[in-house]
């Protein structure tokens, strides 16, 4: 058990040294904002933006330079007022759909959200025709 | 219950027809894996505003208004941390004497670190701009260094490479820098 956690202390403290570059990280990359409410609008967006160096994680999960600057620009914005929707659509238009992780409903989404409904009804009419045809 | 029907030869055949197809599906995502690359939707578009202070004092820094008129322009997002920008300097320099204006943004450097990395690897920069907290990749979509960028002289941003600029690819860089004259 303590070695475990001694371990893991270890790790912890190797992570900085892996970082490429040697500036301190951006002003709100690991800080939190000031007011809680903020703070938790620009959780639940950064939980959705994908981090474009290690492309599986969100921002919020990784310790790659390029995402806690993405961080801090995203803390920094939602401090200034914006809404975490526009924040996203600022950052959709750099990158396009694929830094966000909430889906659109877009020409080359559409069929992801009709496939369920089109199975659902195809379903509903086959059962009918098996078990519905009884009762007549 | 009736007896069920004879299914048809077409569907006997069908499960193996998927799992092959969806073999194939494996096969060739293990050998011919997806691009990593993220590509900037910012192509066609205006270069966003952004005025960066300069990097090292001999050079200017870089804002928007640096890149309009004239010809067009390379934007070079480099850092001196970054071992492949030592190998691509060479290339840039070659572009630089083929007349071409090199514009570089250095991402979270240090002044002494990039005074060290010019030195030993050349200067080709007209302007530098020092981003040390890598906003300007936001704005352009760019997701990591080296990435150059042809802009236009109206300030559009016309094409964006992604990686080392290799001694082979510099006639592709010049035809695109070409191309963005019209």
């Amino acid at each position: 058990m303590r070695r475990a956690a001694i371990a893991l202390l270890l790790a912890a403290a190797a992570l900085p040294a892996a970082a490429q570059d040697k500036l301190p990280p951006a002003p709100y990359a690991y800080t939190q904002l000031e007011d809680p409410a903020q703070e938790a609008r620009a959780k639940a967006l950064m939980e959705t933006l994908r981090c474009l160096q290690c492309q599986g994680q969100s921002i919020a999960d990784s310790d790659a330079p390029i995402a806690g600057d993405m961080r801090s620009q995203v803390r920094l914005k939602i401090k200034a007022g914006e809404d975490p929707e526009a924040i996203r659509a600022w950052l959709v238009q750099s990158y396009g759909d694929y830094v966000s992780y909430a889906p659109r409903l877009t020409d080359a989404t559409w069929p992801l959200f009709a496939a369920p409904l089109v199975l659902l009804g195809l379903a509903i009419v086959l059962l009918r025709r098996r078990f519905g045809g009884k009762g007549a | 219950m009736s007896a069920p029907a004879k299914p048809s030869r077409w569907a006997l055949w069908l499960p193996v027809v998927l799992f092959v197809g969806f073999i194939a599906l494996v096969a060739v995502g293990l050998w011919r894996p997806a691009s990593r690359d993220v590509h900037s939707a910012m192509i066609g578009k205006e270069l966003p505003r952004f005025d960066l202070p300069p990097a090292v004092p001999e050079r200017p820094g870089l804002a928007r208004g640096d890149m309009l008129g004239g010809k067009p322009r390379l934007l070079n997002i480099f850092a001196s941390w970054c071992i492949p920008c030592a190998a691509e300097a060479q290339q840039l320099e070659q572009l630089r004497q083929l007349g071409v204006e090199v514009d570089g943004v250095a991402i979270r450097d240090k002044q002494d670190d990039l005074a060290v990395f010019l030195a030993r690897n050349g200067n080709p920069y007209a302007r530098i701009g020092a981003d040390p907290v890598s906003k300007i990749q936001f704005d352009i979509g760019s997701s990591g260094v080296p990435e150059s960028f042809v802009v236009d002289a109206r300030g559009v941003i016309r094409y964006q490479h992604i990686g080392v600029i290799a001694p082979d690819q510099v006639p592709m860089i010049l035809a695109r820098l070409k191309e963005a004259e019209q």
